[in-house]
């Protein structure tokens, strides 16, 4: 089985349009929306939920009125701040660390777990899709997103799937790391801007360091050609393989509008061309059948 | 005065927002990138850096010549980042919250602090603008306490920009959390509108007002603008596609030195956002 991650160090280059469109074209796979926090993929995909599930992770504090004799000793040694000198805790400064549970000399704080967010298996037009959805504001979503890979790897192999395809989140942080390790493959969804460079740089080094192979494309690449060159002669230099490049078109933005893939929106579009072409050596690179 | 440039949705122009905003206001102003996964407004404010430290968060360091093994800083550990093994204790630097939680418990003074690298945080100016920024080190997980030690250098008597992290976890709440106004960069687009409901939902749990930039505004359709109405929030710029703006912004360049004429529009959001805010 393969797991490609779609990836992209900056936000916005298009990577959850891009994983829209590959899914009219890959066959047998799972989908997998690893942004659980800010999921789009749904929007396009539209899944009709088979089950669902509350994701509980970590826990926070909170202080029994009754019991405490507002000795301080848990503001002092709380390193996060998150208790107020009337003795409230802030769940949003909470780290559920639980040091102040332990030692509060009254025991007088609970320590309940957090449900942080929920987490699906559905049905769309294009195959299985496993998402979720991180609360507000919550912590944890390097585990949400860890979970989400493995419920979508327990599905491909129940239904015999020789393909997940990720929609991985932004960043290099936290959720990134949880959606790269032990993958088959990134792919790098970059744009010719220097941030789009300079990010794409800085989410290449993260895949080389926990020896992930990484691939490249250059979406709306028509915006800036010489950067675009750039960005191929580092990819080059690195040894990763560029895939192919996407022209700007605002048929990305219409088919979106209409909760389309871009194929579906226009079947005779350049920018699906150059979408074909770009999966094509993704399938090859990955010796999928 | 702190104005949290954010966005739910990445890619969306906080940074474009951000940037030229800063460069338009130009005196008493401080911008912090605090987006330190990825900063990207150094590229456009092209800083001259005077500074640059690196920034570490404590984890434990074991004494194993006082250690007992009796395993307390195991049990206390809600993260299992220490642990009592056959012999020995295991530290697992990158699973610590630096909580001191292990250090607090020992029985036996067998455990202190040393440092691990999160990053390194840049100090630089640019046209009288003090620029601040953190960069997480590649490889590391844990951006809170990184985005906390930009927001410390915070100068109360300037006007304080932060470019926020996009999504709305924790990295995000750590760069709204001290605002007194959150701008939010949006697009009109179904990803924009949905990914702009949960940054909106982020503000509001901190209790934070807010106010929206709709860029590309003509590129998509009517649905922010009703949620907008919906829900009592002010559009207060729109900036509508233009390839000028996109090609500027390819090259590293501002939009208030290619196009001198949306300096005034700038300047026009900064005193809504005020007007907001009285």
């Amino acid at each position: 089985m393969k797991e490609i991650i779609i990836i992209s160090g900056k936000g916005g280059t298009g990577k959850t349009s891009l994983v829209a469109a590959f899914s009219s074209l890959a066959e047998n796979k799972v989908l997998c929306d690893a942004d659980v926090d800010a999921a789009d993929l749904h929007l396009i995909m539209e899944p009709a939920v088979v089950r669902g599930a509350d994701f509980q992770s970590g826990n926070s504090a909170a202080i029994n009125k009754d019991a405490c004799t507002e000795c301080g000793l848990c503001r002092e040694m709380c390193r996060f701040d998150a208790i107020s000198a009337d003795y409230i805790v802030n769940p949003v400064d909470c780290e559920g660390c639980g040091v102040c549970v332990h030692f509060c000399p009254e025991t007088a704080i609970d320590f309940p777990v957090n449900t942080c967010g929920e987490w699906f298996v559905s049905d769309t037009r294009f195959g299985p899709m496993v998402h979720a959805r991180l609360g507000i504001a919550e912590e944890n979503s390097g585990k949400l997103v860890t979970l989400v890979r493995q419920e979508a790897r327990k599905l491909a192999e129940e239904k015999n799937l020789d393909l997940i395809l990720t929609d991985g989140p932004p960043g290099v942080g936290c959720p990134v790391i949880a959606s790269i390790g032990g993958a088959s493959a990134v792919l790098i969804v970059t744009e010719p801007t220097v941030s789009g460079k300079h990010d794409m740089e800085r989410v290449a080094q993260l895949a080389g360091h926990f020896k992930i192979p990484a691939m490249i494309c250059v979406n709306k690449f028509d915006l800036n050609l010489e950067l675009t060159r750039k960005i191929e002669n580092y990819a080059k230099e690195k040894g990763l393989s560029c895939l192919g490049r996407i022209p700007f078109d605002p048929v990305f933005t219409k088919a979106m509008i209409q909760a389309q893939t871009v194929f579906e929106y226009d079947g005779q579009s350049t920018v699906g061309e150059a979408i074909r072409g770009t999966w094509q050596q993704l399938a090859e690179n990955l010796e999928l059948g | 005065m702190i104005i949290s440039v954010a966005s739910g949705k990445g890619g969306t122009g906080k940074t474009t927002v951000a940037t030229n905003l800063a460069l338009s206001i130009g005196s008493q102003v401080q911008l912090l990138d605090c987006d330190v996964e990825q900063p990207n407004a150094h590229l456009f404010i092209q800083p001259v850096f005077d500074r640059t430290e690196t920034v570490t968060t404590p984890v434990p360091e074991i004494d194993l010549g006082k250690c007992t093994l009796c395993g307390k800083c195991g049990e206390i550990c809600e993260f299992k980042a220490i642990v009592v093994v056959a012999e020995t204790v295991l530290a697992f630097d990158e699973l610590c919250h630096s909580c001191g939680g292990c250090m607090a418990v020992c029985p036996e003074d067998a455990i202190t602090e040393k440092g691990r690298e999160l990053g390194v945080l840049q100090k630089g100016h640019r046209n009288g603008i003090e620029f601040i920024h953190g960069k997480l080190r590649v490889g590391e997980a844990m951006s809170p306490p990184l985005i906390k030690e930009v927001l410390s250098y915070r100068d109360p008597a300037k006007l304080t920009i932060v470019d926020a992290p996009p999504g709305t976890s924790c990295p995000v709440i750590e760069a709204m959390k001290p605002a007194d106004f959150v701008l939010l960069v949006t697009e009109p687009t179904p990803f924009g509108l949905y990914d702009l409901k949960l940054a909106v939902g982020a503000a509001k749990i901190l209790d934070i007002p807010c106010g929206l930039v709709i860029n590309r505004s003509d590129m998509g359709d009517q649905k922010v603008k009703e949620y907008a109405a919906n829900e009592n929030l002010p559009i207060l710029m729109e900036i509508p596609f233009d390839r000028r703006i996109a090609e500027a912004y390819s090259r590293g360049d501002m939009i208030v030195d290619v196009m001198p004429e949306w300096k005034a529009k700038f300047m026009e959001l900064f005193e809504k956002i005020k007007s907001q805010l009285n």
